[in-house]
């Protein structure tokens, strides 16, 4: 699955969604709201998501096909969720599931960097004192 | 000609709208349509080069000619995940 959404991010479900008997390793990897911003020392109470889904799925099916191309005969799960989230809330998830842990592993972190990178996808962080602020995210130490 | 133009983020805050459609004149490219939307929104104006267009889902530079019908969107850097 590979989808914007705009309800809450099962980890579970992305594992049910890739695993196969072929595959011995399941790597997931879950980005969740969290209260220190990278850029203003006032903590976050949530984060508001935004995306242009008809360039962000494509986007994402890229990298999805990208991380197969690289790593080989894997199943990859992702989305990203948009609207407004709380703290500990997930923001995005991706599983990769592979024959073994290197692969699984690999890709997952490409798909996350390329997904960071490339991803139509707008945050604004919303201050506990009410003030708030789009953050882009720094270049991807994969680019 | 129509075009829609979409704006995210920061853009749709300093433009005013998340979806508008624009009435342009034959020839134009995304960049006069950067300029017509920016005029009366100097906050946007600013923004030019930290900005991507994409026409119909696809990046495009400014030089590019849009047609009626087209769907325009105007990207801040991305901030996912």
């Amino acid at each position: 699955m590979i989808a914007i959404v705009d309800t809450a991010i099962e980890a579970g479900a992305l594992i049910t969604q890739v695993r196969t008997d072929a595959c011995g390793a399941v790597v997931t990897f879950l980005g969740v709201v969290r209260e220190t911003s990278a850029a203003d020392p006032r903590p976050v109470e949530r984060i508001a998501y935004e995306a242009y889904a008809s360039m962000a799925v494509p986007e994402m099916e890229a990298i999805a096909a990208e991380a197969r191309e690289r790593f080989g005969p894997i199943e990859i799960a992702m989305v990203h969720r948009t609207g407004d989230l709380a703290l500990g809330e997930a923001s995005v998830g991706v599983a990769v599931a592979a024959p073994h842990r290197a692969a699984a592993f690999d890709a997952c972190e490409y798909a996350i960097d390329e997904l960071k990178a490339r991803v139509a996808v707008w945050k604004q962080e919303r201050f506990r004192d009410g003030d708030r602020a789009w953050r882009a995210n720094t270049v991807s130490k994969r680019t | 000609m129509m075009v829609r133009v979409l704006a995210f983020a920061r853009l749709r805050e300093v433009l005013g709208f998340g979806q508008r459609d624009v009435e342009l004149a034959g020839g134009a490219t995304l960049e006069s349509l950067w300029l017509q939307l920016t005029s009366a929104a100097p906050d946007a104006a600013g923004l030019r080069t930290a900005t991507r267009f994409a026409r119909n889902g696809a990046l495009a530079d400014g030089a590019t000619t849009l047609c009626d019908g087209d769907e325009i969107a105007l990207m801040p850097p991305v901030g996912g995940g």
